[in-house]
């Protein structure tokens, strides 16, 4: 049901749709970025050359985009390093981001399951028993005040004395990260319903458990998707949080840690985008359920 | 100019009681009294407010905006609880009438769910109520077809039209087929001509299902056109200033509305809404 009446051209299309306006933001970075690069390597590679006043601005630039270390990579480089260490490398290298962003992945899926289902059930309480809006609300909101960065070694250093490594302390760190939205927005949608229809529960005498499934869960359908976007991007910041304090063992945290020690800026950065890809695709991931879900239950709303 | 509150109710009720015709008593409020605590202060929504209505009987509310006509009806439906008086439906109290599901209730909005096609709305009561799916979806289509809106079972609430989306309520309201229907300025949002087709529609149901209905409407020849009894509200306190017999034929069509005995009524209407107007507005 999509309004283009008549099929315009090919340059129309793109202007009217968002692949043109993308487009055009996507070449501005990528000037400015190879501008900065070049500014912010010249220092480096003008100290390092044999003959810096023989130095011409092609061989700067040259030189500048090339640095095996450099202060900022240009974008080819980290194109270059996401292409060896996703493609060209074995996936059970040391080195695949493949390997680390499964290990990432699986942390953050399982911190997001349950965190979701945490939020879900917090949710439910709240609109359901009106004390415990009071008396919970409050711990909610100041649990996402404390920074993440402080609580996450605790919690490692807690469940690794418990016996409990690896996954499942990442996961909680996701969790804690991530239950938050689902919470604030599920209160929201589970309430959003308007007088009327729950007069017309009440009109017909539904029990509260009746006006729950048939009213309030539909009505927060759309409440509920928004959250676990969110949800799920803040899942994927706990599970490389929670890889940090372990020194670098494995997952897109701990490449970022590695990189930062030994000066790898180009691991960093693809690190960084391999994360950005992650989370950019699971955010549109529960976008499209989400499309899905909301076709099924009538399109407009 | 002011007219006793109790005086007229009485008399209207020995009138009510003298209609051979109509049935046993449904709604029975005596003495009627309901006030809300605001902010700006105590209002009185409902005073002393005595009123009967027999089976079969089609009997409209009318009045000015804060008359405490709707609010009336949300008694009767157990939406709103009286704070004075006594008022008992189907023979009991307004609560156990509403878990017995004798009345159904037509809002002023369709509220129909928009996650739910058509025929899924008309159901949704039916599933409440544990009906099995085949007789679920046997009286969906039977009451679906009754308000016209056969072939439409598929659409979404958003592909209909307003007076459709009504329609589609008043199929939902009379799918479990309720004795009583209270329905709260059903047309009030639509345009007069739709509003015309609905309202002679809603006469040919009210003949052909034979429900006793309570109608809110801020609309004089609306009231007369469908009613066979009338009762005029005013507002400050909410009471009931006058109570005027329709006697009209009970196949009526829209050119009733030029007859003599039509403007009679309306007229009969329209004073008592004006003498109940009649103080500081």
């Amino acid at each position: 049901m999509t309004t283009d009446a008549a099929a315009p051209s090919l340059f129309g299309r793109l202007a009217g749709g968002s692949v043109l306006p993308l487009a055009t933001v996507l070449f501005v970075v990528l000037v400015v970025w190879y501008g900065a690069a070049i500014a912010l390597n010249a220092p480096f590679a003008r100290a390092m050359a044999t003959d810096p006043a023989g130095l011409d601005f092609a061989g700067l630039v040259e030189t500048t985009l090339s640095q095996e270390r450099p202060v900022l990579p240009a974008p080819h480089q980290i194109v270059a390093e996401l292409k060896k260490t996703v493609v060209d490398l074995p996936v059970t290298s040391k080195r695949s981001l493949v390997l680390h962003g499964w290990v990432t992945l699986s942390s953050t899926l399982t911190g997001f399951a349950i965190g979701a289902l945490l939020g879900l059930l917090l949710a439910i309480a709240i609109v359901h028993v009106k004390s415990l809006e009071k008396s919970l609300m409050f711990w909610i909101v100041s649990s996402q005040t404390v920074p993440i960065l402080a609580v996450a070694p605790i919690v490692i250093v807690v469940l690794g004395a418990m016996g409990l490594t690896g996954l499942v302390p990442k996961a909680i760190i996701s969790a804690y990260l991530c239950f938050f939205p689902v919470t604030i927005g599920m209160v929201k949608g589970l309430t959003s319903p308007d007088r009327l229809h729950l007069d017309l529960m009440r009109t017909w005498d539904a029990s509260p458990s009746q006006t729950f499934w048939r009213l309030r869960v539909p009505s927060s359908v759309p409440f509920l998707f928004t959250s676990l976007e969110v949800a799920i991007a803040s899942s994927l910041v706990g599970a490389i949080v929670g890889e940090l304090p372990t020194g670098a063992q494995a997952g897109l945290g701990a490449r970022l840690l590695a990189g930062s020690y030994y000066g790898q800026t180009i691991q960093i950065w693809a690190a960084l985008f391999a994360a950005a890809i992650l989370a950019a695709s699971m955010v549109g991931l529960v976008g499209l359920v989400e499309r899905l879900v909301l076709k099924a239950m009538g399109g407009r709303r | 100019m002011d007219i006793s509150p109790s005086a007229v109710p009485a008399d209207a009720e020995t009138r009510a009681s003298e209609h051979a015709d109509y049935g046993r008593v449904v709604i029975d409020a005596r003495g009627l009294n309901l006030t809300f605590d605001t902010a700006d202060g105590r209002v009185d929504a409902l005073s002393n407010v005595d009123l009967t209505v027999r089976e079969g009987e089609f009997v409209s509310f009318i009045g000015p905006s804060g008359c405490g006509k709707t609010t009336l009806l949300r008694v009767i439906a157990d939406l709103e609880q009286a704070t004075g008086g006594s008022i008992t439906v189907g023979g009991v109290s307004p609560a156990d009438a509403r878990a017995s599901r004798l009345y159904g209730y037509v809002f002023q909005a369709p509220a129909l769910l928009p996650w739910r096609n058509v025929l899924a709305n008309v159901t949704l009561p039916l599933e409440i109520f544990g009906v099995p799916a085949a007789e679920r979806l046997e009286r969906a289509h039977r009451n679906l077809a009754l308000v016209n809106l056969d072939g439409f079972e598929k659409k979404f609430p958003w592909q209909l039209s307003g007076g459709m989306q009504q329609r589609a309520s008043i199929a939902r309201a009379l799918a479990f087929d309720p004795d009583l229907l209270l329905m709260d300025e059903p047309f009030g949002a639509l345009d007069e001509i739709v509003r015309d087709k609905l309202n002679e529609q809603l006469l040919k149901l009210w003949a052909e299902t034979a429900k006793t209905v309570i109608f809110v409407t801020h609309s004089i020849p609306e009231a007369v056109f469908l009613s066979t009894r009338i009762v005029v509200m005013s507002p400050r306190p909410g009471r009931i200033v006058d109570v005027v017999d329709c006697d009209l034929p009970r196949d009526r069509t829209l050119e009733i509305r030029e007859t003599p005995r039509f403007l009679e009524i309306a007229h009969r209407v329209r004073e008592g809404l004006r003498a109940g107007h009649s103080y500081d507005d």
